[in-house]
Order: C-alpha cells, then sequence, then structure tokens
C-alpha cells in the first residue's frame, strides 16, 4: 500500500518523491560510477593480467604482479619495491607531523587576528595552496641549487661539498613536501580552533595545570576534529605524490607514485602498474579506516 | 586572546617559508641573465615574450577552456547532487552508500584515480573513437574530481540553512518549483559560487589528472611548466609563473569576499 504524504502543497507517495530526486543524484553519481568505479574495478582486473614482450596486456591470469610488489622477482626476493612502499609510508608520516607541529601556532596566530584581518591573514595560508604544485615545486628546485644561499650556507658549514646542492635530496623533498601540505592542515585546524571554548583553558590554569598540561587536555581534545581532517588531507594524497619526489628526490628516491608513473610511461608494464596502484589504495584505505575509528562524522571540506 | 610570541613569530617564520618560493621565481622573472640565477639587472623582457610564444598562449587557452567547462558541468551535477542529498528523505542506508560515493573521489590519491581513467579510456577506445585522449577526456577526469568538491561545499551551505526556511515555505503554500527558483537557488548561491571557484581552481591547478588523460594537441600550462622543468627551465617560465601566481591571488581574495557574506 502507498502512504500518501503532502511535499510543498502537494500529496504524493514516497515512491514518486524519490523518483524525482533520483533525476536530481543520477547525472553525477552516473559520472562517478562510470569514470571513477568501474575504471577502478578495471585496474583491479588489469592487475591480475600479464605484460606482452611489446608492453601490450595479455588477459592471463597472474598473481605474479602481487609477487613483485612484494619483492619477489626472477632472481629471487628483493627489498627493492618494499623500501619504496615503506619509504612512502615513512615520508608521508613525517610530512604530515611537520605539518601539524608548524600548523598548530599557525593557526593559533590567524585566530587571535582581529576579526577584520583574521579573513586575509586565512587568505594568506590559502593562496599558496592555490599556487601550482609544479611551479611550486621548480621554486624549491631553484631556491636549493649550489650558487643559492642557502646550498651556499650549508657549503660555508661543511655540511655539503663544495659546489654541490641541496637538491635532489631526501630533505628537498621533506621541504617541498611540508610546503605542499601545510596549508591542508592550518585550515581545518584554525576552524578548531576559532571555536575554541576558552573556558576550559582558563579553567585548567585555575587548577595549576603547567603549560604542556593544558594544552594536551583542554586544547587538544578540542581541535581534534579538524586535526583529524587535516591529517586525512596530509596523509593520503603525500604517500601517493609523484611530482615533488619526481623533480626534488633525484633517481634515488622515489616513492610509490613514481613507481606506479614508470610502469605506465617507461617500462610500459600495465599489469604491474595496476597492482602497484592497488597496493597503494589499499595503504589509503587502511590509513582511513583507522582514523574514522576515531573521529566518526569526518567532513572533508 | 593572549599568545605568548613565540607562538606569533613560529606563524610567521612559517608564513615566510610558503612565501619564500613564490618570491625567488618573481624576482627572477625580471632578471636579464637567461641563464643561470645571477643578478644582472632588471627587464621587462621575459613577459613580452611570454605573450609573443604560440606554444605559452596555446596552452593558456587549452587551460582555461578546460577549467572553464569541466567547471560549469561539475557545478550543475555537484549542485543537484547537494540538494538531492540533503533535502530527500532517503532511507538511511541509501544515504550512507550515496555519501560514500560522493567521498570516493576525495579520498583516492589522484595518481590512482588518473592510471584508471588511463585503463579505461584505452578501454572505451575499442568501442568508440571518441576516447582518444585529448581535451574531451581531460574535461571528463576533470569533472569527476570536481563535482564531489562542489557537491561537498553546497551541502555543508545546505546544512548551515537548516530547515526553517523550508518549512516556512511550505507553510505559506509555496508550491516546490517555486520554493526551489525563489527560496532555495537564490539562498544556495553562495555556496555555488564557492563550490564553482573551487571547481575552476581545483581544474586551473591539477597536474596529475592532465599528466595522464592529455593528448599530444591538448598541453596545459601545468603539463607546459613541467615539461620545461624537466628540459632547463627559460626566464618565460618564471614569468609565466609569477602571472599565474598572481592571477591566484586575485581569485583567493575574490572567493573570500564572496564566501565572507
Amino acid at each position: 500500500m502507498n502512504r500518501l504524504i503532502v511535499w510543498f502543497g502537494e500529496l504524493t507517495t514516497p515512491a514518486k518523491l524519490y523518483r524525482r530526486g533520483l533525476w536530481f543524484l543520477l547525472p553525477a553519481v552516473v559520472w562517478i560510477l562510470g569514470l571513477l568505479v568501474i575504471p577502478g574495478l578495471s585496474l583491479v582486473a588489469l592487475s591480475f593480467a600479464e605484460r606482452g614482450q611489446y608492453g601490450e596486456v595479455v588477459w592471463n591470469f597472474t598473481l605474479e604482479n602481487y609477487a613483485r610488489l612484494l619483492g619477489y622477482g626472477i632472481f629471487g626476493w628483493s627489498p627493492d619495491t618494499v623500501l619504496i612502499l615503506l619509504r612512502s609510508l615513512w615520508v608521508a608520516f613525517v610530512t604530515t607531523l611537520v605539518c601539524v607541529i608548524l600548523a598548530y601556532p599557525l593557526a593559533f596566530f590567524i585566530a587571535s587576528r582581529p576579526p577584520r584581518t583574521r579573513y586575509l591573514w586565512l587568505a594568506l595560508v590559502i593562496i599558496p595552496f592555490w599556487t601550482n604544485l609544479v611551479i611550486r615545486t621548480y621554486a624549491w628546485q631553484m631556491l636549493l641549487a649550489p650558487d643559492f644561499p642557502f646550498a651556499k650556507l650549508a657549503q660555508t658549514l661543511g655540511l655539503l661539498a663544495p659546489d654541490a646542492g641541496l637538491y635532489p635530496s631526501p630533505l628537498a623533498v621533506y621541504i617541498g613536501m611540508i610546503t605542499a601540505f601545510l596549508p591542508f592542515v592550518v585550515m581545518p585546524l584554525f576552524s578548531s580552533v576559532e571555536r575554541l571554548d576558552w573556558s576550559l583553558v582558563e579553567a585548567a590554569q585555575d587548577l595549576y595545570a603547567n603549560r604542556v598540561r593544558t594544552f594536551f587536555q583542554a586544547v587538544w581534545p578540542q581541535t581534534l576534529p579538524g586535526l583529524t581532517v587535516g591529517v586525512i588531507l596530509t596523509f593520503i594524497p603525500a604517500m601517493g605524490m609523484f611530482v615533488i619526489p619526481d623533480l626534488l628526490g633525484g633517481a634515488k628516491y622515489l616513492l610509490v607514485g613514481n613507481l606506479i608513473q614508470q610502469q605506465f610511461y617507461a617500462s610500459r608494464d600495465w599489469p604491474y602498474g595496476a597492482a602497484v596502484s592497488l597496493g597503494l589504495m589499499v595503504m589509503t584505505l587502511v590509513g582511513l579506516a583507522l582514523y574514522r575509528r576515531r573521529g566518526k562524522d569526518v567532513d572533508l571540506v | 586572546m593572549r599568545l605568548n610570541p613565540l607562538i606569533g613569530i613560529s606563524a610567521i617564520a612559517t608564513l615566510a617559508f610558503l612565501y619564500l618560493p613564490m618570491l625567488a621565481v618573481a624576482v627572477l622573472s625580471f632578471n636579464k641573465t637567461r641563464y643561470g640565477l645571477t643578478w644582472s639587472g632588471f627587464t621587462w623582457d621575459w613577459y613580452v615574450r611570454l605573450f609573443s610564444n604560440p606554444d605559452i598562449l596555446e596552452a593558456a587557452r587549452n587551460t582555461f577552456v578546460l577549467a572553464l567547462l569541466s567547471t560549469m558541468i561539475a557545478t550543475v551535477l555537484g549542485t543537484l547532487f547537494a540538494i538531492a542529498l540533503e533535502r530527500y528523505p532517503w532511507p538511511r542506508r541509501s544515504q550512507g552508500f550515496l555519501e560514500n560515493i560522493l567521498y570516493l573521489p576525495v579520498v583516492t590519491p589522484d595518481i590512482i584515480f588518473a592510471v584508471a581513467l588511463v585503463v579505461a579510456f584505452g578501454a572505451f577506445r575499442m568501442v568508440s573513437s571518441l576516447f582518444e585522449p585529448g581535451l574531451f577526456t581531460m574535461i571528463l577526469g576533470h569533472v569527476t574530481f570536481q563535482i564531489a568538491f562542489v557537491a561537498l561545499t553546497v551541502r555543508s551551505r545546505l546544512k548551515s540553512l537548516g530547515h526553517d526556511l523550508d518549512e516556512a515555505a511550505r507553510d505559506l503554500y509555496a508550491s516546490y518549483g517555486y520554493y526551489v527558483r525563489r527560496v532555495l537557488l537564490p539562498l544556495l548561491t553562495p555556496g555555488i559560487v564557492a563550490g564553482a571557484m573551487l571547481a575552476f581552481t581545483l581544474s586551473l591547478d591539477d597536474f596529475v589528472i592532465s599528466f595522464f588523460t592529455a593528448g599530444p594537441t591538448s598541453q596545459t600550462l601545468p603539463l607546459l611548466i613541467y615539461a620545461s622543468v624537466r628540459r632547463g627551465v627559460t626566464p618565460e617560465i618564471h614569468a609565466l609563473s609569477t602571472l599565474i601566481f598572481l592571477i591566484t591571488v586575485l581569485l583567493v581574495l575574490a572567493s573570500e569576499r564572496l564566501t565572507r557574506r
């Protein structure tokens, strides 16, 4: 039996209402299913196929790509790919950690500005974030070059060989990553800090909590929602990043993203590339699941 | 709010760190030397040459057309999606499914997104020649990630509006069409504009998706900059980067203005 409901002065049924809502919904859902979900599934299928002699895809079922992902090749086990996977996790972790440490003072500083200028300060953080990543990464290449003051200073201090630059190096990758992702942490953190209940901080101070304790018991828990969003927005793309390690890391400091890119271009081994992509996706989903358990309603924007 | 001065110093230092790269590029864009980083006098030359370089103009046009078309499509689809998600009484389980669909483009690392598109377009090409790499495939890719950002922005606006005005419109016997046209859309406009600007800048900024879906004739500015970074940068690229940076500043300031109301 169909229940009748009133919807803006119209007598209608839930079924009719859903049908109308479906027209709003369908274009976007079909688009995302067709160009993200189905391609994603074809990537899964591809990861079980073989590479042909000329880089074409041969549809023979094999688990070889996954064995390679774990480091097993024709010459036995080698740590190379496992190292790249672990390095990607590590780089993403360090990047996120440093970004969080730098973002707290910045978020508090912006929140402490008078309301009239506060959004201008926030805009100052957003602008580099909107500036093209390739441009910013290239700019770091230049700043870390041998004849620029940073490298000159390191040379005089004896940290670098004369005429050597600070890039390509792991340090350069970290610097590039941190500047790229810092705004992703600052913005959500700021929205949490702006809503902070300061009476709890006062209460902590009245009860003679020291600064460290005040921070960890009265401030930190209140900023967790924003922090969670910031960490997700940083950790996930940092793991898959390929532009920054490509331009700043040199051949010895590759991350998963570079490995994937190589398979689709230089090596033309799409099935293996698909398997590596799935490895990255699994790492991403595990990271997300761990975080989902913490903060339930996470709004990403 | 009283702050420890150390916090202020650290904040300013961090901001300086963020701006240092752009500053260096901007200064070099006025440098007379063609090669190397030594300063040898001020010149506008590189900006002039920029505007007579056909490759750069072509890439700029592609970037702009791509951003404009994909933003238009994504804004319409994303807005409809957000309205449907927030304003129809869906059963809980379908609501959860829809939300997962919405977050998917946001949480998928863009390199995976990009190679999935490469594979899919390869498969589609067997059916139709429409999917040759080019502007069309790039638009398809860009819209897919833009939809989610538009929908999330519009949705947060819908959430902050609450249901009071819906109920008022209902009580005053507005029809559904009248309510959408005269109540919902005007109230949503700031959210839609903010979402569209977000989508537009995401498209202008995108490198990874374009890198994998671009054809030989559809160079965009980020792709061009990447190629020249690998080949060896010319001062025109410094000038180009500085201009892009300035345009970004203007866009961000404009959108701050719009969304603050």
